[in-house]
């Protein structure tokens, strides 16, 4: 149970009535729907779509292949470039990634091929007998990977792959990173991070060690030494301070955390509900923060930003979900104060509200409050700096708080690279999480390969 | 409003719009129905001798677009499955309820004089405006020497009209089967015997699929298949060009057509009058959604003769066989160039790939900072093909523009490049 909210009250709703809030936000295709939406893809040449996919999947290929009753086919090009496409198919904003370039998307047309949803469907209907690839002669190297994010996951898989020995150190319990702790659950649904990661294991030569902390009980030094080639995989394990008095008390939180809760919970009706909430950011991590709390049957979800609706992170797709669980969307307004009861707990937030001056955020001076049983911060993740101490990791170069990567996910220190969120380059999410890991990967495995034929 | 009227080879009609003889046209039943949809005619399902033919269970297969829409019906029924007297009956029954229809009887009987003889009379009796004669049938029928193997005989063809004309006074139709090398020779054949109009076409003979699990074509029969004939959509490309190959004969000239094969829309049906016809028929298009679909088809092409100011359809009539020539009379200097309307296209790099793959290099993918690509026609290696309009998914994004290179009109027999020119 989440220590800071164990004051508030428990959902209203049976068990059975919670868990149907949470399955699948998009439903899957059956066969008759994937055959009819693969049939509208024009297998275009050098296709757009293709261009805006993160990981490079060959999308006319794939959905030629549905359309042509070879879903073993499909699945298995989607997977040789992304080996996490069954969880990107549903986790990935298409809005702005594929479908966003698809041909079909044009203004002369009516609406993209669902690409999303064909990849799923490839995916999940493939019930591959064994898994669809098999890994090359053993190399004899070792590489070390920290992190088993998708990041982490993507790079082990591929250096296996080519023949080497992976070991990954994982912090947490279970692996798969945000995948297991922090996509909103209608995304992801039936423990399927899991279910992936089994299946990507079947690679052979992959170790998962937990309870490895980079940082706490590991340091860059020792694997760089153990190990032929290093990858960190670390994601953005802090989230953003407000900065303001009181930030510590009961019923403040970050959204992640409450997140991470809400997916591993058997028993949803055992979570803390906060019927008035208050969820800070505008990210599409705030949007699934307030909409999850919607669906757990909070009555009065406000979130709040504070620039206007066309400044949000958040696709108009995101924002379209959180308008139809009703969640009000506030703009315009900045936290200025947590406001407590007589016990110390959090009751609610002044704002000021805010207007651009001459491209800068200014109060307006006016002020409003709301009331709150809990405020949760999605105002970004940061950097968890404690990872990076020992002294060969202090030597990384950073650009902000993050890792400093070139085109090739190398580090400034030779033989150490690294990907995902906690790296300077793309964007974060899932798909380009794995793009990187899948590039570190082929990276480390030239450069191992020519240390090998010098030899 | 166009008057959609007709007399065809002297049998009057309502509108040009007729049902092939099929399963549409098998009994009073259907007939009916399509009266009261506003067919302008029919053509009733093939009559023979008794005892009639009996069909097998399992009788059409197809093939399909890639949206799972029918682009051909393949089938394996034989002519009608009910008895020459019940037929009889139904079709007298039905022309006086609906005297302003034309109803063409079909026919296929034995190729012996005696049994046209005896059946005409009965026929002439019913009547019905005219018949037809089914040399067509490309399955069952020609094992019993009747149906294709007729109509693949010149001789069996003129003989056959010739005692149709001589045993019965109605107009004859002779219906042409698609499965032989020149069609112009089976309808000289029928000009010969006296036909007053000839039909076209007949089904092709197919094979559309095969299931690959029980290693069979489709339909299956049990655990066997055989050819069938093939209709719809797919078969207009080639009906229109037998159309069109009697419709320019000087040997044939003036013979009544009435064209068939894969018409389904008022379109389709406009372009086989521009070819020369003077009444259509349909039968797969009204298999596949039923008798309503005359009324768009009256709709559409009534209001199309209006917008070109066509008053009927001898006004179109045959307007386009004069433009129909062979190769060697086209003009080898003139020059047409693909041209791409940037604002239309949508980038699907479809019209680059087929060129560069497989024909003549002649479309540039530009790579964009952006990561998309703009394409353009290199108009010095464009040889004017077509291949990139026709791949192009939006219609009229890539226009074929008419180059002026100032040389004048010369057809191949008048090149210098060409060994076997005729003198000037
Ligand atoms: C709430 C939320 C919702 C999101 N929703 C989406 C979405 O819908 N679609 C999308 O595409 N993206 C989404 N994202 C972003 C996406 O989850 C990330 O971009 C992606 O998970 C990055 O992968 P990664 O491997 O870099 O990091 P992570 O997934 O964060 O994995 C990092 C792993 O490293 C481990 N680790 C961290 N520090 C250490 C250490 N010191 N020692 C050892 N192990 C360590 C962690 O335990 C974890 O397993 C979301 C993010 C959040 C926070
Ligand atoms: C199931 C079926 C049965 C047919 N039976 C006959 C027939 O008995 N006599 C005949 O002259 N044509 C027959 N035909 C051919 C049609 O009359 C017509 O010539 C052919 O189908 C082409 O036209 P369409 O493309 O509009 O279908 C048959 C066609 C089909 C599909
Ligand atoms: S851009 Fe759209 S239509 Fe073209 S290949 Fe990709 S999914 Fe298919
Ligand atoms: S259409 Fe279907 S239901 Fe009707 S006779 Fe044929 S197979 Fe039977
Ligand atoms: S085929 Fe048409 S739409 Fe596609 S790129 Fe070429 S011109 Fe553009």
């Amino acid at each position: 149970m989440i220590q800071t909210l164990t004051h508030l009250p428990h959902p209203r709703e049976d068990g059975a009535t919670l868990a149907s809030h949470f399955t699948d936000l998009a439903p899957p295709l059956n066969a008759r729907q994937a055959q009819l939406e693969a049939s509208r893809c024009l297998y275009c040449y050098d296709a757009p779509c293709v261009n805006a996919c993160p990981s490079e999947i060959d999308i006319p290929s794939f959905i030629r292949n549905i359309h042509t009753e070879n879903v073993q086919g499909a699945a298995q090009k989607i997977l040789s470039a992304n080996i996490l496409g069954g969880s990107c198919a549903r986790v990935c904003p298409t809005e702005i990634l594929c479908q966003q370039a698809c041909v079909r998307n044009n203004a002369e047309e009516c609406a993209p091929v669902l690409i999303g949803l064909l990849q799923r469907y490839a995916i999940d209907n493939a019930h591959f007998s064994e898994h669809p690839f098999q890994r090359a002669a053993s190399t004899g190297k070792r590489i070390a990977v920290v992190g088993a994010g998708p990041a982490g996951l993507a790079c082990a898989h591929r250096a296996a792959l080519h023949g080497h020995d992976v070991v990954i150190f994982e912090a947490r319990e279970k692996a798969g990173g945000l995948n297991e702790y922090g996509i909103a659950k209608y995304k992801l649904v039936d423990d399927f991070a899991q279910k992936e990661l089994d299946f990507l294991l079947q690679i052979g030569g992959i170790e998962v060690r937990h309870g490895q902390r980079l940082g706490d009980n590991l340091t860059l030094s020792e694997l760089h030494q153990q190990f032929d080639s290093v990858f960190l995989g670390l994601g953005l394990a802090a989230s953003k301070q407000l900065g303001l008095p009181f930030e510590d008390a009961p019923g403040l939180l970050a959204a992640t955390d409450y997140i991470r809760e809400l997916r591993q919970a058997d028993d949803l009706t055992q979570l803390p509900l906060a019927d008035r909430c208050i969820v800070l950011g505008a990210g599409n991590t705030a949007i699934d923060m307030a909409v999850q709390m919607a669906r757990l049957g909070a009555r009065d979800v406000n979130l709040v930003y504070r620039r206007g609706l066309a400044d949000m992170g958040a696709t108009h797709h995101e924002q379209d979900i959180a308008k139809a669980n009703q969640v009000r969307l506030l703009t315009w307004a900045q936290p200025d104060e947590v406001l407590l009861d007589d016990q110390g707990r959090v009751r609610g937030m002044r704002f000021a509200r805010t207007r651009l001056e001459n491209g800068r955020l200014l109060p307006t001076g006016e002020t409003f409050e709301l009331a709150a049983d809990a405020i949760f911060k999605a105002i970004g993740q940061g950097f968890d700096n404690d990872a990076l101490h020992d002294p060969l990791a202090q030597q990384l170069h950073r650009v902000g708080e993050r890792i400093f990567v070139d085109e090739q996910l190398r580090t400034s220190i030779p033989g150490v690279y690294a990907g995902g969120d906690c790296v300077s380059l793309g964007q974060d999410l899932t798909v380009q999480a794995v793009q990187h890991g899948k590039r570190a990967a082929e990276a480390m495995h030239a450069q191992l390969m020519l240390t090998v034929e010098a030899a | 409003m166009a008057d959609l009227s007709i007399v065809f080879a002297g049998i009057k009609a309502p509108n040009p719009f007729w049902l092939a003889s099929a399963p549409p046209t098998d009994k009073a039943y259907n007939v009916v129905r399509a009266f009261e949809a506003g067919w302008g005619g029919v053509v009733w399902k093939t009559l023979g001798e008794d005892p009639a033919a009996v069909n097998v269970s399992s009788r059409y297969s197809a093939h399909y677009g890639a949206n799972r829409e029918v682009l051909g019906i393949n089938n394996i029924e034989l002519i009608t499955d009910r008895s020459l007297e019940i037929n009889l009956r139904e079709i007298t029954q039905v022309k006086k309820d609906w005297p302003d229809r034309a109803l063409i009887v079909s026919l296929m009987v034995p190729c012996v004089e005696a049994s046209w003889k005896s059946i005409l009379p009965l026929v002439e009796a019913t009547g019905c405006d005219g018949i037809e004669l089914n040399f067509g049938c490309p399955h069952g029928m020609p094992e019993r020497g009747m149906g294709a193997a007729v109509g693949q005989v010149p001789e069996y063809v003129e003989q056959v009209t010739r005692w149709c004309k001589t045993y019965c006074s109605l107009p004859v139709i002779v219906k042409l089967t698609p499965n032989i090398t020149d069609i112009r020779v089976a309808a000289r054949a029928a000009y010969r015997g006296g036909a007053d109009a000839v039909s076209l076409i007949n089904t092709i003979n197919s094979i559309t699929s095969v299931d690959l699990e029980r290693m069979v074509a489709l339909p299956v029969v049990g655990t066997q298949s055989t050819h069938g004939g093939y209709c719809g959509s797919a078969v207009k490309p080639i009906a229109l060009n037998m159309v069109a190959e009697i419709a320019r004969d000087p040997q044939t000239n003036g013979l009544p057509i009435c064209g068939i094969g894969g018409i389904g829309t008022w379109r389709d049906a406009a372009e086989f009058v521009a070819l020369g016809c003077g009444a259509v028929q349909v039968c797969t298009a009204a298999m596949l959604h039923g008798f309503r679909i005359v009324e768009e088809m009256k709709d559409g092409l009534s209001r199309w003769m209006d917008s070109q100011g066509h008053a009927n359809l001898q006004a179109f009539s045959g307007r386009a066989v004069g433009n129909t020539t062979d190769w060697k009379y086209l003009d080898i200097n003139y020059q047409v160039i693909a041209k791409i309307d940037q604002a239309a296209c949508i980038g699907c790099g479809r019209c680059h790939i087929a060129c560069e793959d497989t024909s003549h290099q002649a479309i540039a993918s530009l790579k964009q900072a952006d990561g998309t690509h703009l394409y353009e026609v290199i108009d010095d290696e464009c040889v004017g093909c077509n291949l990139c309009q026709i791949t192009c998914p939006v219609a009229g994004c890539i226009e074929m523009v008419p180059i002026d290179n100032g040389k004048p009109f010369l057809n191949w027999t008048q090149d210098p490049r060409n060994p076997y020119r005729e003198a000037v």
